[in-house]
C-alpha cells in the first residue's frame, strides 16, 4: 500500500496549531471533514473513538511520531491524513520525545488487513532517519505531499 | 536490513544459545501497533537478540516500528528466533503472547480479512 491510497491530500496540515494530544488529533479529524473524506455529524464520534484508543496505550512510536487511530463504520474505506507540529506535543510516547509527526487513521471495521498494510507502508517509510527529518521540516502541505510522492515512488 | 551481521552481537559468551520458535498470529487484527508494542516490550524484557522473520523478512523484535513492517495477519506464521544467555526461556513468553492472540480475542473484526 502506498500513501497515495490512503492520504487525504487535502487534508495535510503542515501548521498544526494546537499545544496538546486532543487539540491536535481534533484538527486533523476537522482537516479530514473539511477535505470531505468524513461527514461533519461524525467528527465527534470519531474524535471520542481515538482519544479512547489513546488511552489503551499511547500511539507515539517513538521518534516522534505518532499513529492515533480507530476503526469507525462510517468510512468505507481506509482515509488517512498527516499533520506536522513544529512546537512538537507530550504525547506520552513509548520513548518519551514529543510528538511532531502525526499519521491519523481511520478504518472501516471490516478491513483489518488495509489498516495493517497502512501500518506496514507508514513505519517501512520512517525507519528512513532523512524522510522522517524532511516531513518534521516541511513547510507547506504541497511539501509533504511532494515527499509523500517522492515515498511512494521510492525516492527515500 | 542490518541482521545476521555478527558485530551486533557483541561480545560473543561461551553459553550464549539460539533457540527457534515458530507460532500463529491468532487474534483476528493481526500485528496491529497493541499487539506491536506488547510484543517488543515482551522482548526487552530478555537480554537475548530478538528476531521476528515472517515470509523472509526478519525484523528485531524489540523494535514496534520493525514489527509492524510485517504486516503480519491473522492465520500466517511468525519465527521468533533468540539468541543469548537467556535464549532458553525468551521464546516460551514470546510465543504466549502471539498464542493468547496478544490479549484481544474478545474483539472480534467484523468478516473483511479474516
Amino acid at each position: 500500500m502506498k500513501f497515495a491510497d490512503f492520504i487525504q491530500v487535502a487534508a495535510i496540515k503542515s501548521d498544526l496549531a494546537a499545544d496538546d494530544k486532543e487539540g491536535v488529533i481534533r484538527e486533523l479529524v476537522e482537516s479530514l471533514v473539511g477535505s470531505g473524506a468524513l461527514h461533519a455529524e461524525d467528527l465527534d464520534g470519531i474524535l471520542k473513538a481515538i482519544m479512547k484508543r489513546e488511552e489503551l496505550g499511547s500511539t507515539g512510536i517513538g521518534k516522534g511520531i505518532a499513529v492515533p487511530h480507530t476503526k469507525h463504520p462510517s468510512v468505507s474505506k481506509l482515509v488517512g491524513t498527516v499533520g506536522v507540529s513544529a512546537d512538537g506535543i507530550d504525547f506520552n510516547s513509548l520513548d518519551g520525545e514529543r510528538v511532531h509527526l502525526l499519521f491519523l487513521l481511520i478504518s472501516p471495521p471490516d478491513r483489518p488487513g488495509d489498516h495493517l498494510r497502512a501500518l506496514e507502508n507508514i513505519s517501512r517509510q520512517l525507519r528512513d532517519d532523512a524522510f522522517c527529518r524532511s516531513l518534521k521540516q516541511a513547510h507547506s502541505s504541497a511539501d509533504i505531499q511532494q515527499l509523500l510522492d517522492d515515498a511512494d515512488n521510492s525516492q527515500f | 536490513m542490518s541482521f545476521g551481521r555478527s558485530a551486533d552481537f557483541g561480545s560473543r559468551k561461551f553459553l550464549m544459545v539460539e533457540r527457534t520458535a515458530t507460532v500463529q498470529v491468532v487474534n483476528p487484527h493481526g500485528m496491529h501497533l497493541r499487539p506491536a508494542d506488547l510484543f517488543a516490550r515482551t522482548a526487552m524484557r530478555f537480554q537475548s537478540k530478538v528476531c521476528v522473520t515472517f515470509e523472509g523478512q526478519q525484523v528485531d523484535g524489540r523494535s514496534i516500528v520493525e514489527l509492524l513492517m510485517l504486516a503480519a495477519r491473522k492465520g500466517t506464521q511468525l519465527t521468533i528466533s533468540t539468541d543469548g544467555d537467556d535464549a532458553d526461556e525468551a521464546p516460551a513468553s514470546l510465543v504466549q503472547l502471539v498464542e493468547r492472540g496478544f490479549d484481544e480475542m474478545e474483539e472480534k473484526a467484523e468478516g473483511g480479512d479474516q
